[in-house]
């Protein structure tokens, strides 16, 4: 039985939901804004928040000076690459623990995921100087390495807890039938086991995408992804509020699109299940 | 129950992920150590020499890891605690009867989509800048004197950013809780004449502490090790007022290239965060069982 819903109650909860819900985006779309404004506009006081001359120069100006393109490609290589190799790793460890079960698994999984405690912080030094000797400084493997293993123990677990949840009897099933585990792997998990990699595989780019401590320290400008590209633009020079608010406009909008479509696999994915 | 065979197969697919692990962790902390005992300058080559613990003694006693290390607790309980006393009535309203509750949601989470390094500089610069930041023109409005952020209380500002990064985790993960709390135990409540604050504090609030727990554990992880927002704002300054001990680390290891002196700073950040991982660990563990 629903509780009875007063009219009134709606229509406060709802002007005050859209009421803070604005002002935790508004950083967000004030920032858009800018990235539309000229320089001159973005430094006014008092603010225009609508009516300026709107332009799409500033967007040009990034690329042209500062090649976003190469950045974003940058991107896409290491988040994506970093995500694709741990998936590959991940897969057949997170589908052995939640099929083969043994007495240790349970272990395993927590020192698993206590590696992912260890603070970035604890092996600066020597990942630095091993990254240094064999030349892995500022290059898309290096970074591709590094976020793989980083990222490893949350796509072990977010698999883990998706795997967890295919019903085994199915498989037995399959076995009766007469399936070797190739055909039971291609024909009965792998349908099955396809939207809990899609989420981990989506969640996980995101982390990457976004990682900036080892992508600020260990690359500067080949293999820079669009975190370092945007820290360029801290020390200042003359007016760059339009140029900083398109260049990060830029930098952040493919993120936010695939980060709304994530929002349940985020709480699973980074609770480690515990709220779900 | 599983047959031998797919034991034996469970184990090979399982080896590889559990070696390049174990690999990644050991190595590097293992060099970590091993350089925490040199007297070890990158500026100096081939001076390295074993000093025992005198590197430990060194980082401890430096008045900067004290500094650091308040900087670290105010910058970790201070955000800890604005997400969370936030975040609970946000959670609380979210899931009332809301009309286009699917598009503030979407309002609400989108700053945690936001590249540090981005959420730091926008922050610092389009709505904190002294004389043209939107904040200062509010508070103009108001007839208050505007602030300089990053000059007169560096700290508050980062304490913001980093708050208004993690306050739609906070939340989102509160709401999901919320969302999945019995709502026949909440009317049975309200047809015994509780009052709304009764629910919420017999019912709702421990139904919440769970995932309170989990989101202080997990963003506690996190913001033990904030590095980004620092390094493009304040550079750790003025002074040492906005270093915390993975700043400090860092730029004893790549500005002054002190690398016995960062390594035992490094294994001292490993022992804090691993208190925070003993506790966190249990819990997970403990939902492993059921």
């Amino acid at each position: 039985m629903a509780r009875m819903v007063t009219n009134k109650r709606v229509v406060v909860s709802t002007a005050a939901a859209w009421l803070f819900g604005f002002l935790i985006f508004f950083p967000i779309l004030w920032m858009i804004l800018t990235s539309f404004k000229t320089e001159l506009d973005a430094f006014a006081i008092p603010p225009s928040f609508l009516f300026f001359h709107w332009t799409t120069e500033n967007y040009a100006t990034v690329q042209e000076r500062s090649d976003y393109f190469h950045h974003a490609i940058n991107s896409i290589i290491i988040a994506g690459g970093s995500t694709l190799v741990a998936t590959l790793i991940a897969v057949p460890a997170a589908w052995s623990m939640a099929f083969a079960p043994t007495k240790r698994t349970k272990d395993i999984l927590l020192w698993m995921l206590s590696t992912k405690m260890m603070p970035p912080v604890g092996v600066l030094v020597p990942i630095y100087l091993i990254y240094r000797d064999v030349g892995l400084l500022d290059s898309r493997v290096g970074l591709v390495l590094i976020l793989c293993f980083g990222n490893l123990p949350i796509v072990i677990w977010m698999l883990f807890t998706y795997f967890k949840e295919i019903p085994k009897d199915i498989l037995e099933a399959a076995r009766m039938d007469g399936a070797t585990i190739g055909r039971e792997l291609i024909y009965v998990l792998a349908p099955m086991a396809v939207p809990g990699i899609a989420s981990t595989l989506l969640l996980n780019f995101i982390l990457a995408w976004n990682e900036a401590f080892w992508t600020l320290n260990l690359s500067t400008s080949q293999a820079a992804p669009l975190t370092v590209f945007i820290a360029s633009y801290s020390s200042p020079e003359g007016l760059f509020w339009a140029k900083l608010s398109a260049a990060s406009t830029l930098a952040i909008a493919p993120i936010l699109v695939l980060g709304w479509f994530s929002q349940k696999q985020l709480v699973r994915g980074l609770t480690f299940g515990a709220v779900k | 129950m599983a047959t031998q065979q797919t034991q034996l197969l469970g184990r090979s697919l399982l080896a590889p992920a559990v070696v390049l692990l174990f690999i990644w962790m050991i190595v590097p902390l293992a060099m970590t150590i091993y350089f925490a005992t040199l007297h070890y300058s990158l500026l100096d080559p081939g001076s390295e020499s074993f000093v025992g613990l005198e590197n430990f003694r060194y980082f401890l006693t430096d008045p900067a890891f004290l500094a650091s290390l308040q900087n670290t607790l105010v910058l970790v309980g201070s955000v800890l605690a604005i997400t969370i006393l936030l975040g609970i009535p946000l959670a609380l309203l979210l899931d009332q009867p809301v009309v286009g509750r699917n598009f503030v949601r979407l309002m609400v989470i989108a700053p945690f989509f936001v590249m540090p390094t981005v959420s730091a500089l926008v922050w610092k610069n389009l709505l904190m800048h002294p004389v043209s930041g939107l904040l200062a023109w509010l508070w103009q409005l108001v007839g208050a004197q505007p602030i300089d952020w990053f000059n007169d209380a560096p700290m508050v500002a980062i304490i913001l950013i980093v708050s208004w990064q993690w306050l739609p985790f906070a939340t989102l993960i509160l709401l999901t809780a919320l969302q999945s709390l019995d709502e026949e135990q909440k009317e049975a409540a309200e047809m015994d004449g509780a009052r709304a604050t009764s629910t919420f504090i017999y019912i709702t609030l421990p139904h919440l502490a769970r995932p309170i727990t989990v989101v202080i554990l997990i963003e506690t992880i996190f913001l033990l090790t904030v590095f980004a927002e620092i390094f493009v704002t304040t550079g750790g300054g003025p002074g040492l007022q906005t270093t915390n001990i993975a700043f400090l680390i860092y730029s004893q290891a790549l500005i002054q290239f002190d690398v016995g002196n960062a390594s035992a700073g490094g294994l001292v950040a490993v022992v804090i965060a691993n208190i925070v991982a003993f506790f966190l660990v249990r819990i997970v563990g403990r939902n492993l069982e059921a």
